[in-house]
């Protein structure tokens, strides 16, 4: 169970950096009047429809000794990024991007303009405005973001084996243990693991579309 | 929030084009001044009216142009000024009302007062929602209350912040006349103390009436008339006006006899034999009299009807049935010429068509005297 524990490490560290940048980069794209946005939104959607083992060829490029974003990390800690647990948060990042993006540009857009002017209107800055409007009215996008974007890391495969490669405890999720014990037939334990995932995605969904469902939750007072 | 605010007269010239691809350019041009007190602005929906409160409160930036309230200037496109609208202290109570959905009556009317402490806060809002008479909602959400009371709270939360102006946008549409009253007098209650410009917009007339002091016409994004609303409903370019709001038949015509026992006078349509009784107003047989009447509410008769209150009875002939989506816009000739509304279903159900002889019922108040 180690690797699931991995997994579940991943998905979470995911999960928050991706609500935190995913955030700016949403609010951004649904309130930006600039025409080359869609530019921006392309570059959102194409973890979406590239091969995982493109991305993660990429990244794996971008981390290793010689690449970019190795070297830095090489000058500032000292040691590699590839086959590291950053490094594999850091390529599942940008594969679960849309996952956190989407839904959040989707609940930004549709709070209704007037209530940002009435905002604005009552002294709110913009800062006040996005915490105090644009944030609570958009929660249970913002629910979704988390939760998918955490059940999308929580499942990945191909990225992880590029870049993280099967070590055990620093980079072998649980997927790759399901392909392990398969490869090696072990049935029993690739099942009982794979019912596992396949139990806890349904179970994330789940809350999802519930949370969708409700069109006003009981907010929290302050 | 800062200090006290002194009355001061809200100033305005604005020039603002709007282009885009659905609609023909529109083009808002106007220069107004209002006083402290009720102002109501009046005009047709498309006349700009939301487009000059926008520019007002800062939601949209006028092309030219310079806005100021006693010393305070909002926006100078020649000192390149433009105060950001969270910084104008402008209130603005939408024709939407736009109350917070999450957050509860009472702190919707605290949500313009952060700056302050929580106790000061706290007074302000509880005197606010007294005012309006919706200090019971307090903790209720806006999705749980009333249409009444959500505009009182709309008019509370704006208040509140003791801004330097208050806009309105047709904020009490939907209420009946007389909760409508009750929230105005409330509102003239709240202003007699603070004595800020509130500019009222309506394209009702039955609200000119009801609230002006003084009322600004506005028609095609440019200022008709202003003044009291005798002034704007007797100038000479009410014709415009009367057009404008929804009066699809405006005749000459001269007085030829009052019967003020019964409130009534006979006119006699230009240069027709026409015939029509109408309200009384001050004037003399022989004066030249403008009657406005909608094609709404005139009747169409396939026979001579008899035994009815109305007192206009004309009989005519149908020119031409113009289909369009939900009604077909009908001119008659009786001598002088009506444009006249029905619905398609009663012209199937009449058999009316082209050249067809009818008889025009109109009862005597809806032919209202504009000049």
């Amino acid at each position: 169970m180690e690797s699931l524990w991995l997994s579940f490490r991943l998905a979470a560290c995911v999960a928050v950096i991706l609500l935190a940048i995913g955030m700016p980069i949403a609010y951004w794209l649904a309130y930006s009047q600039w025409r080359g946005k869609f530019l921006l939104e392309s570059v959102v959607a194409l973890p979406l429809v590239l091969p995982p083992t493109v991305l993660g060829f990429y990244a794996l490029v971008a981390m290793g000794p010689r690449g970019p974003l190795g070297k830095l990390w090489m000058t500032l800690f000292g040691h590699g990024l590839a086959f590291t647990f950053a490094g594999l948060i850091l390529a599942s990042v940008v594969y679960s991007f849309p996952f956190a993006v989407q839904p959040l540009v989707v609940a930004f857009e549709s709070v209704d303009p007037k209530l940002l002017d009435a905002s604005a209107l009552l002294g709110a800055g913009k800062m006040r405005t996005f915490w105090r409007m644009i944030l609570p009215l958009s929660l249970p996008g913002v629910v979704t973001a988390v939760v998918l974007s955490f059940a999308h890391t929580l499942g990945e495969f191909g990225v992880v084996l590029m870049v993280g490669g099967n070590l055990k405890g620093v980079t072998r999720t649980v997927s790759i243990e399901i392909y392990d014990r398969v490869q090696s037939l072990e049935f029993g334990a690739a099942n009982r693991m794979a019912l596992l995932l396949l139990a806890i995605s349904f179970a994330v969904l789940s809350v999802v579309y519930a949370v969708n469902r409700r069109l006003w939750t009981p907010w929290p007072a302050k | 929030m800062a200090g006290e605010v002194k009355p001061a007269p809200l100033s305005a010239r604005i020039r603002k084009e709007r282009r885009n691809s659905q609609s023909p350019p529109f083009l808002l041009d106007v220069s107004l001044e209002v006083l402290p007190g009720f102002t109501i602005l009046f005009g047709p929906s498309g006349a700009g009216k939301s487009t000059l409160l926008d520019c007002i409160a800062g939601l949209v930036r006028p092309d030219e142009g310079r806005i100021f309230t006693g010393e305070t200037v909002l926006f100078d496109s020649s000192l390149a000024i433009d105060v950001a609208a969270q910084n104008r202290r402008v209130a603005y109570v939408f024709q939407t009302l736009a109350l917070f959905p999450h957050l509860t009556v009472g702190q919707n009317v605290a949500y313009g007062l952060h700056g302050l402490e929580a106790e000061h806060r706290n007074r302000l809002v509880a005197e606010t929602l007294q005012a309006f008479r919706v200090e019971h909602l307090a903790s209720r959400k806006p999705g749980d209350i009333s249409g009444g009371e959500k505009q009182r709270v709309a008019l509370a939360r704006s208040l509140v912040t003791d801004p330097r102006v208050l806009l309105l946008d047709e904020p009490l549409t939907g209420l009946d006349a007389e909760l409508k009253a009750a929230i105005v007098r409330d509102l003239r209650a709240w202003n007699a103390a603070k004595q800020i410009p509130i500019l009222y917009v309506t394209h009702s007339r039955e609200e000119v009436d009801a609230l002006g002091e003084r009322v600004i016409a506005l028609a095609d994004g440019r200022i008709l008339t202003t003044g009291t609303p005798m002034d704007v409903l007797e100038s000479p370019r009410r014709a415009r006006l009367a057009q404008a709001a929804g009066f699809e038949n405006l005749l000459d015509g001269t007085v030829l006899e009052l019967r003020e026992s019964d409130g009534v006078m006979r006119v006699r349509l230009e240069e027709t034999v026409c015939e029509l009784e109408t309200p009384l107003v001050h004037a003399v047989p022989g004066d030249p009299v403008r009657i406005a009447i909608r094609a709404g509410d005139i009747l169409v008769a396939v026979e001579k009807p008899r035994g009815l209150s109305a007192r206009n009875v004309l009989e005519g002939q149908i020119e031409s049935l113009e289909r369009r989506a939900t009604l077909v816009i009908a001119p008659v000739d009786c001598g002088a010429k009506f444009v006249v509304h029905v619905t398609p279903g009663a012209v199937q159900s009449l058999g009316l068509s082209a050249g067809q002889r009818v008889w025009l019922v109109l009862k005597t108040h809806s032919c209202h005297l504009v000049v």
